[in-house]
């Protein structure tokens, strides 16, 4: 018993960990397996939601300004798809790519010039930034709610991609891009419509993350978002319950190494698994087969 | 024009760019800024052309340059760092356990040989992935490779996570010019070899090349090879142009910067990668700072204008480029003499290729 | 197309180069090397206020009967070793007397040999590592260092808590943190005391379960020599997880940004540092003046008018500075540096003179103070030295 109340909370700041890369690597999974394209300014979208959340909360109360985040980082999204992949639909995907670390490299600097280079105290949430005993250990709401709250939003998500018309014309687009679009598919709204989603689920994310960790600076994105595309390999690009499960491994992994003393390699840990799964398993836990990534 | 008068002009172009500078250094007070943003840009020169070597005419899409910046950086700097120095850089490790030095040409070889050893071993597994996969295979590897070099474990080698520094450096701006040139020009010459015209067949069809009789896997795995090794030492010279290092510095960040000047340059050209290294070290540096300060032009004061703004402007400059000017600034074309002779022979016949931009 | 581009990028290099000021002949430069982005962004905008307050109070100088405009030319060193040394070079170009800053060790060190090559003096406000003068002759320092630092606060730890295990937490690649969690580490271990040190890469956030490690080792203090950014996460987790151990750190710590951080938590914090508020009720009420005047400063100082030590710093190195411009009869740097050693100068944060082997002011005591969760407020505990 002793054991285990030692050693409960790093597994509980695994699974919430865990959870909010999840939600992050919903949207590289979806975006990657229409798109074939890894959105490295999907970390940065994350990190614009903690920072319009703390402006907007300065002067908003709480049950306006977060259903506002959630619209404003859609909106987020949906813009970026916009002006910086439609136009490059068919370049080659180096370029998208590019154009996506450029993204990335504007929404940072951004918020380096909005902010002055500080970080943003993050507000606290009512309710789910109380804190609560788990079985012995202390921690805050918001690590036992979060996989709870991801597992819920990733079934209605798998709900609407099976019984919905539009998540029937995604399915299609990520199986065949060019022959869904010969079926009268409008492939423009599909695409949108995945970045509007993958937006909305990385704002839930990090209105999770930061009410844990509540610094909010402009490069604090970029690392969740590599482990959560990490995660998205990992369970098999394209499939969403294998980037749930592998984002889940990661963050429980990631904190029980830290948990071993092996602090220095917390992170590096997180791509000597991605570059394992490449080599021995390229298709991931639940990938489907495709001949184009070796 | 013939090829004989063209080396000519070639040479002495050259010639007359070395002298320029020498004079500029004679004349000029050496703290000039000028002298310290042409200096990086010949280090990120280098190490843009390596990157476009993989990139640009192999096809391979690796992020590890970074990861091999920082092998030759500290290659460099562990072989270089002089015996009685080393009690105080290795302050927490009684003087690490290196006790000799070698002199900083040998070192400099040293650390593309690292760099390339490197690459060899982790190539054997990473270079079978293909595009987007092999980028982010690379990009792991750089970050392990980091996460390694700051290792206290290691600190008797590596010093840990701390500063190596007091190892030789160059003053004159004119060192980083030579290397770096002498270095393009190998990475120029193999271009023009077979091995460059296999590597170009391999980046336009994999197949077809292996259909030709190309070793695929050998040809990736020496373009590979070879781009560490020069990325290995233009990190031994922007050791030396910083004077400390530090293996935190080389971020994936710094990967994308180096990715941005060759896009930027062009995919696939080597004088682009080298123009576009000196405007963007030049433009991000030096020239765009002003945009920091708050700036009056009589009693207006220009509105935007604070710390950061520099950088705000900066990436917007490169999203147009990303977007508007897919091509970059050479696209696949060569800066030459005879291109310009070339283009005033017969003004009226010269057209831009345009690539396809339509969409759907 | 490419025309195009070109004459784009040739017209931003033309608005440049017309932008650059010209100067008049009776100014004197001092170049602020602070960070303004980066994980110490917020300390170095403390720093540089405390420089730029003391410019607004003496805004010229007299050398050899005439008055000279002193003019601050400030840049950012993004708190990064790689971007920091063409800040340096800037500063060395712009023709500056001497330099001023910065903020972390590590950035200092960096740019060293930039401002060591350029003739250019520096003098460190807050770099508390010792290899930032080690050797120099070009490089001074107001503060304490570090091994004094961490000697106080491995002192502070047993005799105040009677600690005889120590959680010491680092950031990976920093030298200021890596450095005195050294220095403290050593000195605790002299005393008798275990510790148990950790790092963190950059980047990190999640701090929960370094917290559960120093909680299972039942550790005595937590001792954490990082900057604010991380701080306040750490502390932030460690009220959420119901942490008891005491926190002590070094003097990143004395900082609005921690008290924001911890007021109304659960936590206990005690920090070393250079100044007490209260210390100087005319520095205090002048600076707290000068912070309400202007919302930029006000916004720079993390948003209210607690004075940072850091502030008081920098206070005191500019008119070290413009002792030594002074004492030397010439805006030269040269001659600057030459004067600098001789210089002695009667502070807000006490006497400073410089030791004659490297530069380093000679302090003796260090303030500790505590934060008060519930108001929001440091308090002052004591003076620590070394015995």
């Amino acid at each position: 018993m002793d054991w285990f109340s030692k050693n409960l909370p790093y597994l509980l700041a695994g699974v919430s960990v865990g959870g909010q890369y999840a939600l992050i690597a919903i949207g590289y999974t979806m975006v990657y397996g229409i798109l074939r394209l890894i959105n490295f300014a999907h970390g940065d979208i994350f990190m614009v939601a903690g920072l319009i959340m703390v402006y907007l909360s300065a002067s908003l109360p709480m049950y306006i300004s977060i259903p506002l985040v959630l619209v404003l980082t859609v909106v987020l999204g949906f813009l970026v798809e916009r002006v910086a992949y439609k136009p490059l639909r068919s370049a080659p995907r180096m370029s998208v790519m590019i154009s996506a670390i450029g993204v990335s490299y504007l929404l940072q600097n951004l918020a380096l010039y909005v902010t002055g280079g500080l970080a943003q105290q993050y507000p606290a949430i009512p309710w789910i930034s109380d804190t609560v005993q788990v079985f012995g250990a202390t921690t805050k709401r918001v690590t036992v709610i979060t996989p709870f709250l991801t597992i819920i939003l990733v079934i209605a998500l798998v709900a609407l991609i099976k019984y919905t018309k539009i998540g029937m014309a995604m399915r299609a687009a990520s199986k065949d891009f060019e022959t869904s679009q010969l079926m009268g598919i409008k492939i423009n709204s599909v695409i949108s419509m995945t970045f509007i989603i993958g937006s909305f689920l990385a704002a839930v994310g990090s209105l999770l993350f930061f009410s844990n960790y509540t610094g909010v600076t402009p490069t604090v994105g970029a690392m969740p978002g590599l482990k959560a595309f990490v995660a998205a390999v990992f369970g098999g690009i394209g499939s969403i319950p294998g980037a749930v499960i592998g984002a889940f491994i990661i963050g429980i992994c990631e904190n029980i190494i830290k948990g071993m003393g092996w602090t220095t390699f917390s992170d590096a840990f997180t791509f000597a698994l991605l570059i394992v799964v490449l080599i021995a398993k390229p298709t991931g836990l639940f990938g489907e087969k495709s001949t184009d990534k070796v | 024009m013939t090829k004989k008068k063209e080396t000519i002009i070639n040479v002495s172009l050259i010639v007359a760019l070395l002298v320029v500078l020498y004079v500029m250094e004679k004349t000029l007070p050496s703290t000039a800024m000028i002298f310290t943003v042409l200096k990086k840009g010949a280090i990120y020169a280098l190490v843009a052309v390596s990157m476009n070597l993989l990139n640009g005419f192999t096809g391979l899409f690796s992020l590890g340059q970074a990861g091999f910046m920082l092998l030759g950086a500290y290659t460099y700097g562990i072989l270089t760092i002089p015996v009685e120095q080393r009690v105080n850089v290795y302050q927490y490790f009684d003087g690490g356990i290196v006790q000799f030095t070698v002199p900083v040409a040998v070192a400099l070889v040293a650390a593309g040989v690292v760099a390339a050893i490197f690459a060899y071993l982790i190539g054997l597994p990473v270079l079978r992935l293909k595009s987007d996969y092999l980028a982010i295979a690379t990009l792991g590897f750089a970050e392990i490779i980091r996460a390694v070099f700051q290792w206290d474990k290691l600190g008797p080698l590596t010093n840990g996570s701390n500063l190596l520094r007091s190892y030789p450096t160059f003053k004159s701006v004119l060192f980083p010019f030579i290397v770096s040139g002498i270095c393009i020009a190998i990475i120029v010459m193999l271009i023009n070899s077979t091995y460059g015209r296999a590597f170009k067949a391999i980046r336009d069809d994999e197949i077809a090349a292996e259909a030709m009789g190309i070793n695929l896997a050998h040809h990736k795995k020496m373009a590979f090879v070879i781009s560490s090794f020069f990325a290995g030492i233009s990190g031994a010279l922007l050791a030396m142009y910083q004077t400390t290092i530090q293996a935190s510095m080389f971020k994936s960040a710094m990967t994308y910067e180096i990715l941005l000047i060759v896009v930027i340059g062009g995919i696939g050209s080597v004088t682009g990668s080298c123009i576009s290294s000196f405007l963007f070290i030049i433009l991000s540096e030096w020239l765009l700072r002003f945009l920091d300060s708050e700036m009056y032009i009589g009693d207006f004061k220009v509105p935007l204008l604070r710390a950061g703004f520099r950088k705000v402007v900066f990436s917007i400059i490169i999203m147009v480029i990303v977007l508007f000017f897919r091509k970059g600034i050479m696209g696949t074309k060569e800066f030459s003499v005879r291109g310009i002779y070339d283009y005033f022979k017969n003004r009226s016949g010269r057209k831009a290729a345009k690539g396809g931009n339509s969409n759907d | 197309m490419k025309k195009k581009l070109m004459s784009v990028l040739m017209a931003a290099a033309m608005v440049a180069a017309t932008a650059v000021p010209t100067f008049a002949a009776d100014t004197v430069k001092i170049g602020v090397y602070e960070p303004a982005s980066g994980d110490n962004g917020a300390g170095g905008k403390q720093e540089t206020l405390g420089i730029q307050y003391a410019n607004s109070l003496t805004p010229t100088v007299e050398i050899d009967g005439t008055e000279y405009n002193v003019e601050l030319d400030i840049v950012d060193n993004e708190s990064s070793n790689d971007k920091g040394p063409s800040a340096a070079s800037q500063l060395v170009s712009d023709g500056v007397s001497i330099v001023l800053g910065s903020y972390g060790s590590g950035v200092s060190i960096a740019a060293s040999d930039i401002f060591k090559d350029g003739g250019v003096p520096a003098m460190g406000v807050t770099c508390t590592n010792p290899q930032v003068t080690q050797g120099n002759t070009h490089y001074f320092r107001i503060c304490f260092l570090d091994p004094f630092q961490g000697t106080v606060l491995a002192n502070f730890a047993n005799e105040k808590f009677e600690a005889k295990k120590a959680y010491v937490l680092t950031k990976l690649g920093d030298d200021y943190s890596a450095g005195l969690g050294h220095y403290f580490s050593k000195a605790f271990e002299e005393l008798g005391g275990e510790v148990i040190a950790e790092t963190f890469p950059e980047g990190n956030s999640d701090f929960a379960s370094y917290i559960t490690s120093a909680k299972n080792a039942e550790a005595d203090v937590f001792f954490a020599p990082v900057s604010t950014e991380a701080a306040a996460l750490i502390i932030e987790q460690a009220a959420s997880q119901g942490m008891e151990i005491p926190m002590m750190a070094g003097d990143t710590w004395d900082s609005n940004v921690i008290l924001n951080a911890a007021k109304g938590k659960d936590v206990q914090i005690y920090v070393t540092t250079f100044y007490q508020e209260g210390g100087n009720a005319e520095f205090d009420e002048g600076m707290k003046g000068y912070i309400n005047s202007d919302s930029t400063a006000k916004a720079n100082n993390g948003g209210d008018d607690t004075i940072a030590a850091v502030s008081a710093m920098g206070f005191d190195a500019y008119y070290v500075a413009l002792e030594a411009i002074k004492a030397a009869g010439s805006a030269d740097p040269a001659a600057v540096n030459e004067a600098l050693w001789n210089v002695e100068y009667d502070g807000v944060c006490g006497k400073v003179v410089f030791d004659s082997e490297n530069g380093d002011a000679q302090r003796d005591t260090a303030y500790v103070k505590t934060a008060n969760t519930e108001s929001g407020a440091w308090e002052f505990v004591g003076e620590q030295g070394i015995n």
